[in-house]
């Protein structure tokens, strides 16, 4: 009998999100505000619960499962669309967006992160990467005035489809391989026959579908164009929740389905990650707009990422796990104050943020800090993050790639920072007024920045409990 | 018996092939949408050698019949100019004909050297059952999730297609 109790999380979002439709439908114009704080204490109360729920585990219908490694995923993204919410209050209402219609998207994208988080089956893990990327399509082209949203829209709309059915061709032959679509019988499958060739054909379609979904490169191409031309918030979602989504249903399909080829794949991964860990931070220095900085940023932090994947190991799990929570709090810190930026300024070039640090010093020091979180610089918690990431590698003998990973991250400070000299250091525009930045804001920036400090300082607890669920998933 | 059916299957293979080819190749983009609705009969045709007749029904319904044919509707409202030449082409083609051939010949040689084994069990005389039992049972999820996704799909659709006079 099906235990439909294990589906708690993912019926509550579905449930909130056709509700945020119909609320959007019945509240007047003038009112539409309130739906954004509704929505707030909505996925804030699903986070309770979830956090609440999170030992909760087993398998609902044979191929649906709920354990540590997926409800940890699952409140990583709730924290996200939380954070995404704190920051689209302002910008959506000057953009005159219809509200009940973006925020119900949103939560119907969180939806499909979770889906994808947990999936232990090929066809509801296509279907929750749909969702997902379906939403993200309206959303990133919901800007309908702006022509560089549309484009962001239609170019994520083609490469979307086209990296969808990439990765269902590979879905396809590994399901004609081995007769199966559950990922564990798969396993069992691979490991009783070998490896045999529309395996290894499907899992390179497979690694290839993924590697657009992570923007990895030689796959990145759409990344810059689309975070650029989307309304802020939502590039601030795209970058770090679906892409800890995608990793989630990575490390579901290649630690579970796909271990037996992981000699195989484990090769590509490495050259994936120098290609994105060189290339996102190379490119990342030339950038003068500040959304195509985080997207190469994001980039080169999607190559880190993939460290994680290449060592194989429990503590790759673990490290990948605790990144994308700190990768979450970072990106999400800078990105709120660029749209708090954007809501006062109107610009998102990086010129335009000369003197932020005197027009508003809680924006400056917000994204000076989160930058130095992503850079990985002590005392913030990217430091731990990566160092668990390069460690991971460390232990299964890839020294030089974790040499790398380091040089590049010396890289990413020196445009970070050329973003702080601006801020820091350039003159205050003539004629600029002081930010006006709303309280719900401000308080968001500065949890986050708290946690970033709190997380660097004592990582114990979350580590402990990131490499608990990755023993739980993946005994090697 | 067995011949009739390989024979079958080449011819719509053929035809199939042929037809998104078509598709892809003709200038015309109202003789493309009708090449895809052959492309999607010859696909049915697949599925009924195959015995998932519930399945080629649905094709040729769903498929062929709606969203052919409102392919066909979009380009009729929405065109403007001259229809001889709707169907662009960007200018690599040469390179990516490369890519796809290369792409081809590698996909055929290494599942050419697969040993493909059809799938244990019978086939269910009535497979409609079998698909009903299996999208309201093992495929539940799946099939909820499909229904949100048509959802944010019509409700993308709706706020694309609305524009942005209303909202002033």
């Amino acid at each position: 009998m099906a235990d439909l109790h294990l589906l708690a999380v993912e019926i509550m979002v579905a449930v909130f999100g056709l509700g945020l439709l119909v609320l959007g439908l019945l509240v007047p114009r003038s009112d539409r505000r309130g739906i954004g704080y509704v929505t707030a204490a909505g996925l804030a109360g699903i986070m309770v619960i979830t956090f609440a729920m999170r030992e909760l585990s087993g398998v609902f219908m044979g191929g649906y499962i709920i354990d540590p490694f997926s409800n940890y995923f699952k409140l990583a993204f709730l924290v996200a669309a939380l954070l995404t919410v704190f920051c689209s209050f302002d910008y959506i209402e000057k953009m005159g967006f219809n509200q009940g219609e973006y925020y119900a998207l949103l939560v119907f994208a969180t939806l499909g992160m979770m889906l994808l988080a947990s999936s232990g089956e090929l066809i509801s893990l296509y279907l929750g990467l749909e969702l997902m990327t379906i939403t993200f399509c309206i959303l990133a082209g919901f800007h309908l005035r702006d022509p560089k949203s549309g484009e962001a829209g239609v170019k994520y709309i083609l490469l979307g489809a086209m990296s969808s059915a990439i990765l269902l061709y590979g879905l396809s032959l590994v399901y004609g391989a081995t007769g199966t679509v559950v990922i564990a019988e798969i396993g069992q499958v691979a490991a009783a026959s070998g490896s045999t060739p529309a395996l290894t054909l499907g899992m390179i379609f497979l690694l290839a579908g993924f590697a657009f979904k992570i923007a990895a490169v030689p796959f990145h191409m759409w990344s810059p164009d689309v975070y650029e031309g989307a309304p802020t918030p939502v590039t601030a979602y795209l970058s770090v929740a679906s892409k800890a989504a995608a990793f989630a249903a990575l490390i579901r399909v290649f630690f579970g389905a796909l271990a037996e080829l992981h000699s195989i794949w484990v090769q590509l991964f490495i050259a994936l990650a120098v290609l994105t860990i060189i290339l996102g931070n190379l490119v990342a220095i030339p950038q003068s707009n500040i959304k195509r900085l985080m997207a190469y940023s994001s980039i080169s932090q999607a190559g880190y990422l993939l460290l994680g994947i290449v060592s194989y190991s429990v503590l790759g799990i673990g490290a990948v796990m605790y990144y994308c929570l700190i990768y979450v709090f970072g990106n999400m810190c800078v990105f709120m104050a660029v749209t708090a930026f954007y809501n006062n300024a109107g610009s998102d070039e990086i010129r335009d943020y000369t003197g932020l640090s005197r027009r508003s010093p809680l924006l400056a020091a917000a994204i000076l800090f989160a930058m130095l979180s992503l850079a990985g610089i002590p005392p913030m918690a990217g430091f731990v993050a990566k160092l668990y990431l390069f460690m991971s590698v460390i232990s299964q003998g890839y020294i030089w790639l974790a040499l790398i990973a380091v040089l590049m991250s010396m890289v990413s400070v020196y445009y970070y920072l050329m973003v702080a000299k601006s801020m820091y250091l350039g003159a205050v525009p003539e004629g600029s007024k002081p930010l006006q930045i709303s309280p719900g804001l401000k308080v968001a920036i500065l949890a986050s920045l708290l946690i970033l400090f709190v997380l660097g300082i004592y990582p114990d607890d979350l580590t402990n409990f990131a490499m608990n669920s990755a023993v739980t998933f993946f005994m090697p | 018996m067995l011949s009739t059916n390989a024979l079958a299957f080449w011819v719509l293979a053929a035809i199939t092939i042929a037809a998104a080819l078509a598709v892809v190749l003709s200038k015309n983009i109202v003789h493309s949408a009708l090449f895809l609705i052959l492309a999607f009969v010859g696909t049915a045709g697949i599925y009924i050698l195959l015995h998932a007749e519930f399945l080629a029904a649905v094709q040729v319904m769903v498929y062929a019949g709606a969203v052919a044919v409102l392919i066909v509707f979009a380009v009729m409202l929405t065109r403007r100019g001259d229809i001889r030449a709707s169907n662009l082409y960007n200018s690599s083609y040469l390179g990516a004909g490369i890519v796809a051939l290369g792409l081809f010949i590698a996909t055929s040689l290494m599942l050419g050297r697969m040993n493909w084994t059809a799938g244990g069990g019978s086939m269910a005389a009535n497979n409609v059952e079998a698909i009903a039992d299996a999208i309201l049972g093992r495929f539940v999820i799946p099939f909820e999730v499909a229904a949100i996704l048509l959802l944010v799909a019509i409700v993308g659709a709706i706020i694309v297609a609305r524009g942005v006079k209303e909202d002033r």
